[in-house]
């Protein structure tokens, strides 16, 4: 639009001067993000000015660290520590698996799921053996046993367990007609049978309400009381052979048939709103799940939970801490991770997000068995998790493509939810996703 | 008598504001050259590719060596954290070729380029023809439109999450008010396509709308004055003056959003919190099949394996959109062609 003979700046076209601000500050912007980025790049190096060390500690969901930090740090001056939250295990093992692969950007303390810690273990050199004579026995047996290599190696210091009761609403309960009686309601919890059962009758009474929050929970609490779900002991894949398998896999999809579940991706946007709204009655609930549900169900009241599980007990989580051989301070990593999973702040960080302890010295401290949760009507919750744990009497084996076939397994039974596929289609597609696994 | 900021050979005196000096043509060759008039020669003749070399070195280190060394990879048996394992040859394109995910993911990506760049370049030619007008306070209607890019797209992704939610979302609350009954964003393919188009046009129509905007900006005036004479209108000008004269920039804004829109991931990754693509592989794009095979089953090779052949597919719908592009943008516009 500039006419070169008109090169003159005139009153009649007032965009020019302006223009050359608009790119300055353009140009100034651009100038910032690449400072911005220089200065995220140089972000995770060590080593501060007044020469504290400084350890990160990578955690998913809540482990109840918040408070355990900032007591560490009080007690060595000298060490700082950073915790990195990610919202889901998912998230945070994809972005433990790419820093993996690439050598670096790890931090020195990464937390492990349960179901992630098979595949961990093949990986063990990627990662500091803790064996310490210290903590050798601080665990339940097969806790232990789950962060410890074939060879002896033991990789991660256990946090958590997640020993399974019912959590219920009791007012849902109530508008139905049924017991809200703790007690009373366990009764009604003792087999899977009188569990879907009961549930039949909810959904009759309360429209609009299903009866547990997801098929995939509800599958993966069944799945947890197996002895070998997917894979055999030398870790041959035997997920779709297994005929207990197959039977979850009924089960859960004639139950959904019958009109039980919501029908919602656990985990998904949905499912935490459907907290919010009745979306449902009960739900398979380790001990961790209680701060999920406080969260999600931020003002909603009666949530209860009973001192039952169908099938006898179920364990559906609890994780690790490890520490990865690229940190630049392992020793004080190890140490870190030693005294965060001790009895002591085990205990504290239960009291602070209901992740039941792993810890056998924490099992029978009146701290635990003491707890009661007011979100959750004042609930025992510290006694019904202990009687929870000692219920379980299966620890189902666990490969190194675990987590990959469950996943699978999950989405087949999702995809019936959404009504994308017949169980039938549902299952031949997992039988495929299985053997593409390989 | 074009005011566009033509290019011109480097050397001569491109700069000289707005075309008040003439452009000095190469003297025709002399019979005798001192060093210094040989020196200045060469510099006007290999100067510009000495100030051009920092990035095609650039280039060769992080843009050419990776896509050799994924070549590499993609014959082996790679695992991720494992790495290099046995010389497999071609077993791993063969893989792929049999995965039936290879192509709903292919077919998922194909219709959410569709969804997405189509209507992005249709909607930022639009806009920037619109804001090419005499608008009170342009600068920031111009910036506004930037406003999208500047977002992370994660943010975008989670604030997008929240409308389309199936069950508790903004768009089905919205769409229950009219009578009309709720999608099913996460469940039905085709739906799932259209909202992570959206997320996508969100965010890169502005940036494309900028860019031709500043094509149009250098569109001569006299050619409007002289259709307006003539008796052209609004639309009749946009059509048969700005379109076609801005034709090597809208070339560019398809091959650039033809790249991007086959490479889609961020959005397509945090449409749910698993992130493969939903419970049928419904949004799986090949990126994130990718991703899958070298981050979830970490291979890898099969990961590499992909990542050539997507390189190979971009290369062949990017030339087959210059080809129907420059065919259906008219035929004026030559002028940037060498």
């Amino acid at each position: 639009m500039q006419h070169p003979h008109l090169s003159r700046p005139r009153p009649s076209r007032p965009d020019r001067p302006r223009r050359r601000g608009w790119r300055a500050s353009l140009a100034l912007g651009a100038t910032g993000v690449l400072l911005l980025g220089l200065a995220a790049c140089g972000g995770d190096s060590e080593a501060d000015s007044d020469g504290k060390i400084t350890l990160t500690v990578a955690t998913f969901n809540e482990f109840g660290y918040e408070e355990l930090i900032k007591e560490y740090m009080e007690l060595n001056p000298d060490i700082k520590v950073v915790q990195k939250k990610t919202g889901t295990w998912e998230e945070h093992r994809d972005n433990l698996y790419t820093k993996l692969a690439a050598g670096s950007g790890l931090s020195d303390i990464e937390a492990i799921e349960g179901d992630g810690m098979p595949a961990i273990l093949e990986e063990a050199d990627a990662f500091v053996d803790l064996t310490d004579d210290e903590v050798d026995g601080r665990w339940l047996d097969w806790k232990q046993k789950a962060g410890t290599t074939s060879d002896g190696r033991l990789i991660g210091y256990g946090t958590d367990i997640g020993p399974e009761g019912i959590c219920y609403r009791a007012d849902l309960f109530e508008k139905a007609g049924l017991p809200t009686d703790r007690a009373e309601v366990a009764k009604l919890f003792e087999s899977w049978d009188s569990y879907f059962e009961t549930g039949k009758e909810f959904i009759k009474k309360v429209p609009g309400t299903a009866w547990y929050d997801s098929s995939k929970g509800t599958s993966q609490a069944m799945i947890n009381q197996l002895e070998y779900p997917f894979e055999d002991a030398d870790n041959n894949v035997v997920a779709t052979t297994n005929p207990e398998v197959k039977r979850v896999f009924d089960t859960v999809t004639s139950m959904q048939a019958a009109g039980l579940a919501t029908n919602l991706d656990q985990w998904s946007n949905d499912w935490v709103a459907a907290f919010q709204n009745d979306g449902f009655a009960t739900m398979a609930c380790p001990g961790w799940m209680l701060g999920v549900i406080e969260g999600n169900a931020d003002g909603v009241t009666g949530w209860d939970i009973a001192d039952a599980f169908p099938g006898g007990g179920g364990n559906w989580g609890g994780s690790f801490l490890t520490v990865p051989a690229q940190s630049e301070h392992p020793e004080e990593a190890k140490a870190l991770a030693a005294w965060l999973t001790a009895p002591e702040q085990q205990l504290k960080a239960f009291e602070a997000k209901g992740t039941f302890p792993s810890q056998v010295e924490a099992l029978d401290d009146p701290v635990l068995t003491g707890a009661t949760n007011a979100f959750f009507n004042d609930a025992p919750t510290g006694e019904i998790l202990s009687n929870r744990a000692q219920a379980v009497t299966i620890q189902p084996y666990k490969g190194p493509k675990y987590a990959d076939i469950i996943t699978a397994f999950q989405n087949a039974v999702l995809r019936v939810d959404e009504g994308q596929e017949s169980p039938d289609e549902a299952w031949e597609s997992f039988v495929a996703d299985v053997e593409r696994i390989g | 008598m074009t005011s566009r900021p033509v290019l011109t050979p480097a050397g001569d005196t491109a700069s000289s504001p707005a075309g008040v000096t003439p452009l000095s043509p190469l003297p025709d060759e002399p019979l005798r050259l001192t060093f210094r008039q040989r020196l200045s020669r060469w510099d006007v003749r290999f100067a510009p590719y000495l100030y051009i070399s920092p990035f095609f070195l650039l280039f060769l280190v992080v843009g050419m060596f990776p896509l050799v060394f994924t070549g590499w990879v993609s014959v082996h048996e790679w695992s991720l954290i494992g790495g290099k394992g046995e010389f497999v040859g071609l077993d791993n394109y063969r893989a792929v070729f049999e995965d039936r995910y290879f192509w709903r993911a292919l077919r998922n990506t194909v219709s959410i380029f569709l969804l997405s760049s189509i209507p992005q370049v249709l909607i930022a030619l639009l806009l920037a023809g619109l804001l090419d007008t005499t608008l009170r306070g342009r600068t920031f209607w111009r910036m506004s439109i930037l406003l999208p890019f500047v977002v992370a797209p994660a943010a975008v992704a989670l604030i997008f999450g929240n409308l389309f939610g199936d069950r508790y979302g903004l768009i089905n609350s919205a769409l229950d008010v009219v009578g009309i009954d709720a999608i099913a964003w996460h469940v039905n393919t085709l739906a799932s396509h259209v909202a992570i188009a959206s997320m996508v046009n969100w965010r890169w129509t502005g940036y494309n709308a900028l860019i031709l905007l500043a094509a149009m900006q250098a569109v001569p005036r006299d050619l409007y004055e002289s259709a307006s004479i003539d008796g052209a209108g609004r639309v009749r000008q946009f059509f048969s003056i700005t379109v076609p004269m801005v034709k090597p920039t809208l070339i560019f804004v398809i091959i650039t959003s033809t790249i991007g829109g086959l490479q889609i991931f961020t959005e397509a990754r945090l449409f749910d919190n698993v992130g493969l693509g939903g419970s049928d592989r419904q949004w799986q794009t090949v990126t994130l099949y990718l991703w899958e095979l070298g981050w979830r089953l970490r291979n890898l090779g099969m990961a590499s394996a992909v990542a050539w052949l997507l390189f190979v597919f971009i290369c062949l719908v990017a030339l087959l959109n210059l080809y129907l592009s420059r065919r259906i943008a008219g035929g004026v516009g030559r002028r940037v062609t060498r």
